[in-house]
């Protein structure tokens, strides 16, 4: 099983997902540069969090640009698993290989906090360690977290079982005061239609070692390698 | 040129004299622009130079110490910590969000100019009464542009501290201090060695911004000061990672003799540094520095304070990697100069000489100065207050939840939460502890960093206050275990010209070394930030510590939470009569006054070293620090954050009002398994510390007995005050 992590200019969680994801899984990720036009076939390709191209004019809106781009295209049609954390998430978005959009947080204010998320379904390579309706906690830390999509794509990603995580209070409520960014339908984390694309505003890597303060975020880690027939 | 062209300067007569005599000659004016920058306060530290050698530099821990970039301690096993603070008050007065990003950014370039990955910022801040518009206005542009800045760099902003008081109103301070990890073997240095060495600039290229800004931090502010908006840089974020991540690929694979980031008095004090501290001499030419528009006069180019470049000195055959790399990050890298052996900073356009003057000249010919100093006539008079007010009070509960609702003592979550603190994966103990914890890659050592300074204590008391800053962020760093190693400070006053000023700033810096020196914690580095004065009022004097601390084994750690129903509960330190400079008195009252507590510098070593064995014996569940707003806040704050009550019941000899909420120095509560008491006991002896017993984990209440006064509230009502306190009022 071979993984990559995408390095954007400034992208600043490349070197955290390397990290955790050898922590968890014992793996070491390779770092690849945003302007690479030709990728072996890797079997899972991170896009990590930062602020890529600064971003400026929209977040992800010129990292979509990138030669890398195409590459996560040809990769997630042939089936490699995609994982899109936090800048990740919206440049899938930017590139349309998620629907909707990410928006500024609804309080304005950039949000650093451990947040509770209900896991939606077990169904998909990255979830199927967790089980659904399971309360776990793992941290955001964005300033355009708010997911917004139109009401036809919303019903679809409800009637499809896509939306993989949403906000919610430590008891497992959803409800629009758990969603501290104000995202529409409480959504933290979607799928993409053949589940090997997900994005999500949280970040499982930084609660994925208990020096760090949990463990939540490491059975997301793990699926996915294990979904790739990765063996620790 | 005019007859008094040093008054543009902001030179004096004198200064615009010794320059004559230094250089045989009159200075052209591009010249005498260079020694107006060099010899401003912000650079030449011309005030605060001959007070500043009071300070320990030395000790085994220390790899570096002051002059150069940052200071840097040993961490073992090769690792290496590289560390400084810096004031960013006055662009942060004018322009808050700018002003606080870029003071981030500044601090940072120079943690890598060491050599180093910078890990982590805190920030220390003061800001003036709440209640007025104005200071919501800085409050919430400084934090978002500290977190604008650290968050999309990449930088973690792990710990800090705030404080309110209407001396700050108009004058606030942002002091942001950095840290960042290195190879102990591959310290680099800000010198420009090598004969025929070219000296290159790399990142953002030069434009008008932050023009002549060392000179405006050397002036008082004024209601005038929205006009000296273009003296304030702006910052980039995204430029300073490209920047960061490039110089740190050049150092890797080997190609830099020296380096040296851009900042107070921009390429004038980086290159005349460089040149000074290899004793070398540096010709540059103008024409060949990457501008952002056309049309800047020599004096502009060389005194721009555009942010995000450095400077550095590589051996000819090496630019065109340099280059290379730097093309990858889409960025400049211009080679515009070169070492050469005379000594003299030389200026050329276009092969024209523009100016020569003697490098040492601009850094280290700095006039010094030894200013008047008289003790003010408010430092007799504020300690003969009437204190009774706390102790007069009908009911503890509500005091304390007072005390918890006000901007000082309430959490600052809503600040922080503004900050990434996480990213790196290194931050064990969040923002809220007493310290900052982070983890050191490949290791099983940590890393302990505080920030501390009471502005109150230090008016009424420089001397004390200083001191007890000292002491306080070293105890903030031992109660999670570690070893306090080193401190950085910044020092904020008021204007060094008036005697009263300059009274409080030799007796904190007297204080500081004094604590310093006891506490066995070497100042490597640090700033002084004068003309701190709004309106001619001048702020509190803030000589801000930044101290880190090395944690042997991470699984040591100890957090201030109570961890477990049935623990015993410990004071550590000595309780005395002492409700002066404290904020339940401020609070009651409105008045900043009576005696400073009495501090014992020894007991608080002591202190330290039972907290460091204690951990490491794996004795305590908990330890946290007792400060500002007494023990009843120390108390509450354990039990908030491990949501248990307390039941305590005690006895002693000092008021109810002081035990509960007088600030004795070097005190710190502890909790632990029940039958680790005796252990507990007899390490404490070891070490001569007064130990009181004051009761159990326990209940949803803070319910405290002390002889026959009671305080008793409960916790959710404490939590809810407490969590409220700065939202409510910060979004006014």
């Amino acid at each position: 099983m071979k993984a990559a992590v995408i390095v954007f200019p400034g992208s600043n969680c490349d070197q955290d997902c390397v990290r955790s994801f050898k922590a968890v899984t014992g793996q070491t990720a390779a770092l690849v540069w945003h302007k690479e036009a030709n990728l072996p076939n890797y079997d899972l390709v991170i896009l990590p969090g930062g602020f890529a191209h600064g971003d400026y004019l929209r977040c992800g809106a010129i990292a979509r640009f990138s030669p890398v781009l195409a590459e996560v295209k040809r990769l997630a049609d042939r089936g490699s698993l995609i994982l899109g954390i936090c800048n990740g998430f919206q440049i899938l978005c930017e590139a349309r290989l998620l629907p909707g959009a990410l928006l500024r947080n609804h309080c304005l204010k950039y949000l650093c906090q451990d947040v509770f998320l209900r896991v939606e379904t077990s169904q998909s390579p990255f979830t199927s360690l967790y089980k659904k309706g399971q309360i776990i906690r793992i941290p955001i830390s964005h300033g355009e977290g708010s997911y917004s999509v139109s009401p036809k794509e919303l019903d679809k990603l409800n009637s499809e079982d896509r939306i993989a995580f949403r906000y919610a209070l430590a008891d497992g409520t959803v409800t629009p005061l758990a969603a501290p960014n104000g995202s529409l339908d409480g959504i933290a984390g979607i799928l993409s239609r053949k589940r090997n694309i997900l994005g999500l505003m949280p970040h499982p890597e930084r609660l994925a070692e208990i020096e760090l303060g949990g463990t939540d975020g490491r059975p997301l880690l793990e699926a996915a390698f294990s979904a790739m027939g990765g063996a620790a | 040129m005019t007859d008094t062209p040093y008054l543009e300067q902001n030179l004096t007569l004198d200064e615009y004299q010794a320059i004559i005599k230094l250089m045989g000659r009159k200075p052209n004016a591009l010249e005498l622009a260079l020694f107006g920058v060099m010899w401003s306060e912000h650079c030449g530290y011309k005030n605060s130079r001959a007070e500043l050698k009071k300070f320990p530099t030395k000790g085994p821990q220390v790899l570096q110490g002051p002059g150069e970039n940052a200071g840097v301690v040993d961490l073992g096993d090769g690792w290496a910590l590289a560390f400084k603070m810096e004031s960013h008050n006055h662009p942060s007065a004018i322009e808050p969000y700018q002003g606080a990003a870029t003071g981030v950014g500044g601090i940072i370039r120079d943690i890598f100019a060491m050599g180093a990955r910078p890990i982590a910022s805190l920030n220390s801040l003061r800001f003036g009464d709440l209640s007025l518009p104005k200071t919501r206005h800085l409050l919430r542009g400084v934090v978002a542009g500290i977190g604008g800045y650290g968050n999309c760099l990449g930088v973690p902003t792990v710990g800090g501290e705030v404080f309110f008081h209407p001396s700050f109103n108009g004058n606030p301070l942002v002091n942001a201090m950095s840290l960042g990890l290195l190879k102990s073997q591959r310290l680099f240095k800000g010198q420009a060695a090598g004969l025929g060495n070219v000296v290159m600039v790399v990142g953002a290229r030069t434009g008008r911004d932050g023009i002549k800004g060392a000179s405006f931090a050397s002036e008082e502010l004024s209601e005038s000061d929205p006009d000296k908006r273009p003296n304030v840089q702006v910052g980039d974020p995204f430029m300073e990672k490209l920047l960061l991540e490039a110089t740190l690929e050049i150092l890797d694979n080997d190609l830099v003799v020296g380096l040296q980031d851009l900042g107070a008095a921009g390429l004038t004090s980086s290159a005349a540094e460089m040149a000074s501290r290899a004793g070398t001499g540096l010709v540059m030419d103008l024409e060949k520095v990457p501008l952002r528009e056309l049309g800047l006069a020599p004096w502009e180019i060389m005194l721009s304070e555009s942010q995000e470049r450095m400077l550095l000195v590589v051996e000819p055959e090496k630019t065109e990697a340099i280059a290379r790399i730097f093309d990858k990050w889409d960025l400049k890298a211009a080679a515009i100069g070169e070492v050469t052996g005379d000594g003299d900073f030389v200026l050329r356009l276009n092969g024209e000489e523009l100016s020569r003057v003697p490098a040492a000249y601009l850094t280290d010919k700095a006039p010094v100065y030894i200013r008047d100093r008289k003790e003010p006539a408010y430092y007799q008079e504020k300690k003969k207050a009437d204190l009774s007010l706390v102790n007069k009070y009908a009911d503890y509960g509500e005091l304390l939840t007072r005390l918890l609702s006000s901007p000082n003592l309430g959490s600052l979550a809503w600040v922080y939460e503004q900050y990434d603190s996480m990213v790196g994966l290194n931050t064990v103990i969040r923002p809220g502890g007493d310290a900052a914890l982070l983890r050191i890659p490949e290791s099983a050592k940590g890393i302990a960093i505080a920030v501390d300074c009471d502005s109150r204590k230090v008016y009424l008391d420089p001397y004390l206050g200083a001191a007890a800053a000292v002491a306080e962020a070293a105890l903030n760093v031992a109660v999670t275990g570690a070893r306090p190693l080193a401190i950085t400070n910044c020092l904020n006053f008021g204007n060094p010209e008036d005697p009263e000023i300059y009274w409080q700033f030799v007796k904190a810096t007297d204080g500081l070394a004094a604590a310093a020196a006891a506490l066995d914690t070497p100042v490597t580095g640090g700033n002084v930030s004068f003309y701190n004065e709004w309106n001619g009022a001048a702020i509190f004097p803030t000589p801000t510590i930044g101290l880190v601390g090395l944690l042997e084994n991470l699984n040591d750690r100890l957090t201030l939470d109570f961890k477990n129903q049935g623990d015993l509960v410990y004071l550590l330190g000595e309780t005395l009569e002492e409700l002066g400079a404290s904020e339940a008195h401020y609070l009651l009252s409105g008045q900043d006054e009576g005696p400073v507590p009495s501090l014992d510098l020894a007991k608080v070593k002591a202190l330290c070293r039972f907290l460091e064995e204690a951990a490491k014996r794996r004795l305590l569940k908990s330890a946290h620090d007792v400060s500002n707003g007494g023990l009843a806040v120390a108390l509450t704050e354990g039990a908030m954050a491990g949501d248990f009550g307390l039941v305590l019941q005690w006895t002693g000899t000092v008021t109810p009002g002081a035990t509960f909420f007088g600030e004795s120095q070097g005190r710190a509560v502890v909790s632990f398994t029940p039958t680790k008491e005796k252990d507990f006991l007899s390490l404490a002896a070891q070490f001569s510390l007064t130990v009181t017993k004051l009761g159990q984990v326990g209940g949803q209440d803070l319910n405290l007995t002390y002889n026959d006064a009671t305080l008793i509230a409960p916790l959710t009502q404490l939590k809810k005050a407490w969590a409220e306190a700065l939202t409510t009022l910060a979004a006014l």
